[in-house]
Parts: structure tokens; sequence; C-alpha cells
């Protein structure tokens, strides 16, 4: 039997946390952490962020400091994300402090990649895309879909 | 009954004129709008800007259709739970979002049962009058194995 991992798995509200969700089985049978500017979730482990985007430099500039905080005090095993701002900081400190990394960009991006989904490659020890037409070598990799 | 919800983020006050509008000729059909930071406010149906996670879920359990923007989170709560959705893309072309990525969603859902597109107000109001008649998809609660393998394995090598 494997070992029980300490997963932080991070999300958007709405459709990124959603589609985080749709992955429940695997968060599951580890202990996971979970992440996002959601007013509330239904799990064991919850904690809150600020809601940023890329309209806001400023604000983007606090959140990445809560995640780095969270980072440090939650010491993960893994990282895993289904986007957007709050994710690509959580596996850029991640893999920063030795976390392994997923990211699966959001089934809404069909025809590219998200934004934070073509810069997060460098911190990503596994990239992927929900559309095979996305995936090629160097680029992200296609491994299923969460629909 | 109609819940239309245009989402967390942006406001969109297309989707929402065009309903107004539809509604005051059909004002049997009741209608409730989570209409976001619009500064347009409807005329003929009640309104609000955002909804709580209760408040949300009441409304969408209460609705025989769901109007919306082309978001995956809507669309997915959608075919979970069995409710047919019309949804409609927010144009980048038109300011009304960072890129043409709800546009790429449309093409890719249109396709499936339960979901059905409107690009135009044309589009839209020939679907909101055949509301009774539209289908509705289903999906379970998980994404697909091979995925959660990919997933998995990664997460134990």
């Amino acid at each position: 039997m494997q070992k029980k991992k300490k997963i932080l798995a991070v999300a958007s509200k709405g459709g990124h946390l959603i589609q985080l969700m749709r992955l429940r089985s695997i968060f599951d049978s580890h202990e996971t952490i979970f992440i996002s500017n959601h007013d509330s979730l239904d799990v064991e482990k919850y904690e809150r962020v600020i809601d940023a985007n890329m309209n806001s430099k400023f604000k983007l500039i606090l959140l990445a400091i809560q995640i780095l905080m969270l980072i440090i005090r939650h010491r993960p095993d893994i990282v895993i994300s289904t986007g957007a701002a709050p994710g690509y900081f959580a596996l850029m400190f991640g893999h920063i402090f030795g976390s392994k990394t997923i990211w699966l960009d959001s089934i809404a991006n069909a025809e590219e990649l998200s934004l934070s989904g073509s810069k997060v490659a460098r911190w990503a020890g596994l990239w992927l895309t929900q559309w095979p037409d996305l995936a090629k070598s160097g680029g992200p990799q296609y491994k299923g879909s969460v629909f | 009954m109609i819940f239309l919800t245009v989402g967390t983020q942006l406001p969109f006050e297309r989707l929402v004129k065009m309903l107004d509008e539809w509604s005051e000729t059909n004002p049997d059909t009741p209608i409730f709008g989570q209409i976001g930071g619009s500064s347009y406010k409807p005329k003929n149906f009640e309104y609000c800007s955002f909804l709580d996670s209760s408040e949300y879920e009441k409304q969408f359990n209460q609705a025989d259709v769901i109007v919306a923007h082309a978001g995956i989170g809507t669309i997915l709560s959608c075919l979970v739970a069995s409710k047919s959705i019309i949804i409609s893309p927010r144009l980048a072309s038109l300011g009304e979002h960072r890129n043409e990525h709800q546009l790429a969603t449309c093409k890719k859902v249109s396709k499936l049962q339960g979901c059905y597109v409107a690009h135009d107000k044309a589009d839209f109001f020939q679907l909101l009058g055949q509301i009774s008649s539209l289908g509705s998809g289903k999906i379970d609660m998980h994404a697909n194995q091979d995925l959660l393998k990919a997933i998995e394995k990664y997460i134990d090598d």
C-alpha cells in the first residue's frame, strides 16, 4: 500500500475549482489541504486566499505572499492546481521548496493554453492540457480530461 | 423557471439585456438573474448581483433551464445535475473578456447533449421559445479514469 502523501490542492473559485473537485477520489486517499478564494468549501482542511487576477497587480502580490506562507507552513509533498493565479504561485513556490508539482490546464482552454498555464511550465513536474490538440513535445501532455 | 447566471468574475450586460428584452414579451415565464457587477438593471425580472453558495444552490435546483455565460463551472454543474443549459460566450472582440476562450468552449460543448449555444439574439430567442422541449445531458462526478491514473502514478512514483 502506498504511503499517504500531503497534497496542496489549489484552484480559483468557479470552473477551476469545480474541475479540481472532479479529481476528489485522489485527494480522499491522501492528506489534502484545499486552497481557493471561495467563501467556503465542504472539505476537512480549507485555507482561503484573496481573489486576484491580472486586473490588479497589487492584489496578485498579496496573493503570492499568502500562498508562500501556506507553502512554508504546510510543506506539502505534492502541489496540484487547475489554475489560475493562486495555482501558479502555489506551483512556483512548491517547486522551489521541493514539492512535486502538477498543473492541469482548464478544460475551458480548448484552442490555446491559459495565460498561467503557458507560464507555469518551468515550475510543473507534470504539465497537462485537457485537449489532445494542445499536447506537444516540450509542451504539456494530454492524459485525459475532467469529463 | 429560468435561472440566469453570469458567473463570479465579470458582468455580462449583453446577455442580461437580451433576456430582459425576451422577458418583456414573455411575462409568464418566471426568471431569476444573478447578474454580477452589471450596471444594466433588468426591468422585467428579479435579480441580484451575487449569491452565496446556499442561495445559488437553491436557485439552481429550482430552475428548469439555466441561461449562462459560457463558463465551464456552470456547464459542468448543469451536466452533473441534468439541467438544460443555454450558453452565450463572452467575446473578447466586444471587450467582454481577456481572450476568446469562451468562444472556444462553445465550439466544443455545442456537441454535448443538454448544452445549447446562442451566439446572437436570434439564436437566443429561438432557444428560449423552445424551452419546454430542450433536452438535458448527464455526467458523473469524476474525471475520466485515464487522467486520474496518470496523476496518481506521478504522485506515487
